[in-house]
C-alpha cells in the first residue's frame, strides 16, 4: 500500500507543478502516472482484489436478473414487495445523502465558512448517493426500461412516488450542477464554474425545498400501509417528519464517517487545508447532528404519545423499537454529547458510525422486518444480498476515482 | 445598504408567500368532499355460510383469464387442509384462492374466497405514480400494464394485499389482479365467471346498494344465522365485493386490521405539508442569507485576512 500511494503523491506532487498549463487529460485520468504503472497500481492494492471477487460473483447475478426477470436473483415474494434492494438501496441510501443539501446549506446560506473545506465532499457524497439510489432502483423495478414513463407518459401527481420521482430527478440535476464548480476546475473550463457561482444561491435553496420533500416523501410512503407496518414504525401523521428530520443527522454522520475514512486510506490526496480543520468540522458536525438527534427522538415519542402506544413499548416488538432508538440514536447522541465537550473526535466518528448503521436499520426495520409484522418473515435471499454488495461495489469505485481527481479534497493549485 | 434592500423585499416575499400559502387551505378543504362512488357501481355479495369450498370459481377464473389451471383440484379436501399452516394468497397464477378456516363457534370449517375488492377509493390507485389503474363507472378496478413501471407500490398499498407481481418475466413482468372480468363481462353488464360457476349461490352479482340492502335483510330475516355487520361495507373507505359470515369476520380469515377509512386518508397530512413547504421554504432561506452575508461583510470589513481570503476565493 505505502509505496504504491507514495508513487502517486510523486506523480501528482510533480503534476500540479505543470498544472495550470497543458496537461493532457490521459495525465489527468492516469493520475500523471504511465498507463502501465497505474495498472500495476491497482494490481497491487488489496482493496481492488475484494472488490473484483465482489464483482466477478456480482456481474453475473445482474446479468441474471435482467436476462430471467427478478425471481432470478430474489425470493419474488408477493407478500414484500419491497426487497432488501430497495429497502438500503433507496431507503437507506437516501438520508445517507442528505449531505449535500445540508453541508452547502451550511455554508451558502448560513455563511459558516469554516465548513467549507469539506463542502465538496459533503456534495459529492450527496451526488453518488442519489445516483446510486437511482441504480439500485433500475435493478429492483419490473421495468427499468420505463424509469422516466412517471416524467413523460403517465402521470398519477397525486402520489406520493410521483413527489419522489419527480424530486429526485430534479436534485440529482441540481447536484450536478453543484459539482461542475469542481469539475471546471478539473477538466479546465473556467466559465462554466463562473456561471453556476451565480446560480449557486438558487441551486442551494432548491436542493433544501427538495431535499425536504423527498426525504419526507419517503416516509411518507409508507403511510400507504398504515395496518401492514407495526404501530411503532408508522405513524402517519409523523412519517414524513420522522424521516426527514432522521435524514438530518444521517447525512452529518455519513460525512463524519466518509472524511475520516479519506482522510487516513487517501491523505496524499487530501491537502492541508483539509487535514488540519477536518478534527475541528468534525466536531462541528456532530454538533449539529446532536441537535437533530434530540429533535427526532422529541418527535419519536410524540409519535408514541399520539398514537397512545405505550403499552406496546413492553412487548417483544416494543424492546426491539427500544433497542433500535437506543442503540442507533441514543448511544451516538450520548457519544456526540461527551465527544465534543471534551474534544475527543475518534469518539465522535465511532459514534457517527454507529449512527449510520442505525438510520440504516431504522429504513430497514420500516421495509422489511415490522413490514407485514403478522405474517411470516422475509430472509432475503442470498443472490439479492450479493447484488446489493457489487452496486454498493460500483458506488466504491466510482467515489474512489472521483475523488483521486476531482479537487474535493484538495484545492486546485492554478 | 444594498442588504437592507434586498432584505426588505425578500420581507415582501415571504408574507405574499404565506398569503398564498393561507388562501390555498380554504380551498383544499372545500375539495375535500367524502367520495361515496359510483351509483353505477356493481359489486358481489359473498355469503361465506353458502361456500362449500368447491373451488369452481377458481377454476372458471383461470379459464376466462388463461391462466394455469389451479392446484390440487383432484384432492381438494388434502389441498384446503394444507393450508391450515399456511393460507394461499392472490399471486401470479391465481386472481382468486378459497381458503379452509376453522371456527371455535362451529364444528364445520368455513371456506372464504378471495379476490380484489374493488374498492370504492382503491389504494391501488392512489398509491401508483403513472396512473396504471382506473376505477371504471361499472366498478371495476382495472389495471393498464402498459404504463406500470414495476415499483409495486400498489402492493404495499392495497390493505388487502392483492396486486401480485410476475416476477418470473424478465422483459414483460406486470402486475397479476383480478379485473372483475371487465372487458369480457362486466363492461356488457354481465357477472363476473365466478358468480356464474358458483352451484351454491354464494355470490350474487348486482348494484352494491342493491347488494348492502340484500346483506341487510339476510342478516335481519336469520336471526342468529350472521353476524350483525357487512365487511366492505366501510372498510378502506368501502368496497363492491361484500361479505356477510356466520361467525365474527376474524375467525373466516377476514383481515380486521383494514383501517375504515380510505388508505389516502393516511397521506393527505403529507400532502398538505408540500404546498407550505414550496412557498414558505425560499422565502426564509434566501432571509436567512441575506443576514448571514450582512453579518460577514460587517466582520470582514473589521479584520480576518483568512476570512475574506476563502470567500473571494469561492
Ligand atoms: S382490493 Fe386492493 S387491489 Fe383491489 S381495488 Fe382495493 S386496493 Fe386495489
Ligand atoms: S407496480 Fe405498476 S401499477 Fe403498481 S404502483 Fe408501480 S407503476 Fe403503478
Amino acid at each position: 500500500m505505502k509505496p504504491v500511494s507514495a508513487n502517486i503523491t510523486d506523480a501528482v506532487g510533480q503534476a500540479t507543478i505543470v498544472s495550470g498549463s497543458h496537461r493532457g487529460l490521459l495525465d489527468k485520468i492516469f493520475l500523471g502516472l504511465s498507463i502501465r504503472n497505474y495498472l500495476g497500481q491497482l494490481l497491487t492494492n488489496p482493496v481492488n482484489w475484494i472488490l473484483g471477487l465482489i464483482l466477478a460473483i456480482g456481474i453475473p447475478l445482474l446479468c441474471q436478473r435482467y436476462l430471467f426477470g427478478l425471481q432470478a436473483i430474489t425470493h419474488g415474494s408477493q407478500d414484500y414487495p419491497w426487497g432488501i434492494l430497495l429497502g438500503f438501496g433507496l431507503f437507506g441510501m437516501v438520508p445517507l445523502s442528505a449531505s449535500g443539501f445540508l453541508l452547502s446549506t451550511t455554508v451558502e446560506i448560513f455563511r459558516r465558512d469554516d465548513f467549507l473545506p469539506i463542502e465538496r465532499l459533503a456534495l459529492l457524497n450527496g451526488l453518488l448517493g442519489y445516483f446510486f439510489a437511482v441504480v439500485f432502483l433500475l435493478v429492483d423495478l419490473g421495468m427499468p426500461w420505463r424509469l422516466t414513463y412517471p416524467m413523460v407518459v403517465s402521470f398519477g401527481p397525486a402520489a406520493v412516488l410521483f413527489l419522489v420521482a419527480w424530486h429526485v430527478a430534479t436534485y440529482l440535476s441540481v447536484q450536478i450542477a453543484e459539482m461542475l464548480p469542481a469539475v471546471s476546475e478539473w477538466a479546465d473550463w473556467p466559465g462554466l464554474k463562473r456561471f453556476i457561482k451565480k446560480i449557486t444561491l438558487g441551486l442551494t435553496i432548491a436542493g433544501i425545498i427538495l431535499s425536504t420533500l423527498h426525504q419526507g416523501a419517503l416516509g411518507a410512503l409508507f403511510c400507504y400501509a398504515p395496518a401492514k407496518i407495526h404501530p411503532l414504525w408508522i405513524a402517519p401523521e409523523f412519517q414524513w417528519l420522522h424521516f426527514f428530520v432522521s435524514s438530518i443527522f444521517a447525512g452529518l454522520c455519513m460525512v463524519i464517517v466518509v472524511s475520516w475514512l479519506v482522510k487516513h486510506t487517501m491523505t496524499w490526496r487530501c491537502d492541508r487545508r483539509y487535514l488540519s480543520t477536518l478534527d475541528g468540522i468534525t466536531l462541528g458536525l456532530a454538533k449539529g447532528a446532536a441537535l437533530a438527534m434530540i429533535t427526532y427522538l422529541v418527535i419519536k415519542l410524540v409519535a408514541v404519545a399520539h398514537d397512545q402506544e405505550w403499552l406496546l413499548l413492553i412487548s417483544g416488538w416494543g424492546l426491539y423499537y427500544l433497542l433500535e432508538l437506543g442503540l442507533g440514536t441514543v448511544v451516538p447522541l450520548v457519544i456526540f454529547a461527551y465527544g465534543v465537550r471534551h474534544s475527543r473526535v475518534t469518539m465522535v466518528r465511532w459514534g457517527a458510525l454507529l449512527a449510520v448503521a442505525g438510520i440504516v436499520w431504522n429504513r430497514l426495520n420500516t421495509v422489511l422486518i415490522c413490514y407485514n409484522y403478522r405474517l411470516h418473515q422475509e430472509i432475503p435471499y442470498w443472490k439479492e444480498l450479493w447484488v446489493v454488495l457489487t452496486v454498493l461495489g460500483f458506488y466504491f469505485i466510482v467515489y474512489r476515482f472521483i475523488l483521486y481527481r476531482i479537487p474535493v479534497l484538495f484545492r486546485w493549485r492554478q | 445598504m444594498r442588504a437592507k434592500i434586498s432584505r426588505r423585499t425578500l420581507l415582501k416575499g415571504l408574507v405574499a408567500a404565506m398569503a398564498s400559502t393561507i388562501s390555498m387551505a380554504p380551498s383544499r378543504k372545500s375539495s375535500a368532499h367524502d367520495f361515496q362512488g359510483y351509483e353505477t357501481n356493481r359489486g358481489v355479495l359473498v355469503d361465506v355460510s353458502r361456500c362449500v369450498g368447491c373451488r369452481s370459481c377458481e377454476v372458471a377464473c383461470s379459464r376466462e383469464h388463461g391462466l394455469a389451471p389451479p392446484p390440487g383440484l383432484v384432492d381438494n379436501y388434502r389441498l384446503l387442509d394444507q393450508q391450515q399452516q399456511g393460507m394461499r394468497r392472490t399471486d401470479q397464477n391465481a386472481f382468486t384462492v378459497v381458503n379452509r378456516h376453522e371456527s371455535p363457534l362451529l364444528t364445520h370449517p368455513l371456506f372464504k374466497k378471495t379476490q380484489c375488492n374493488h374498492c370504492l377509493e382503491p389504494a391501488c390507485l392512489t398509491a401508483c405514480f403513472v396512473n396504471a389503474y382506473t376505477k371504471t363507472p361499472e366498478g371495476a378496478v382495472i389495471y393498464d400494464a402498459d404504463v406500470c413501471v414495476g415499483c409495486r407500490t400498489c402492493m404495499v398499498a392495497c390493505p388487502f394485499s392483492i396486486p401480485a407481481f410476475k416476477y418470473d418475466s424478465a422483459f414483460a413482468p406486470q402486475i397479476m389482479k383480478c379485473n372483475f372480468c371487465f372487458d369480457t363481462r362486466l363492461s356488457r353488464g354481465r357477472p363476473p365467471a365466478c358468480v356464474e360457476a358458483c352451484p351454491m349461490e354464494a355470490l350474487t352479482f348486482g348494484y352494491r346498494n342493491d347488494l348492502l340492502r340484500v346483506a341487510r335483510k339476510r342478516i335481519r330475516d336469520t336471526p342468529g344465522r350472521y353476524e350483525k355487520a357487512v365487511y366492505g361495507e366501510f372498510e378502506a373507505g368501502g368496497t363492491s365485493w361484500l361479505y356477510i359470515s356466520p361467525v365474527p369476520f376474524e375467525q373466516a380469515g377476514f383481515d380486521i386490521h383494514v383501517p375504515r377509512q380510505p388508505i389516502l386518508n393516511y397521506v393527505k397530512d403529507f400532502l398538505a405539508v408540500v404546498p407550505m413547504v414550496l412557498t414558505i421554504w425560499p422565502g426564509l432561506f434566501a432571509g436567512i442569507y441575506l443576514l448571514a452575508r450582512a453579518n460577514k461583510t460587517h466582520k470582514n470589513t473589521n479584520d480576518h485576512e483568512d476570512v475574506s481570503d476563502e470567500t473571494s476565493e469561492r
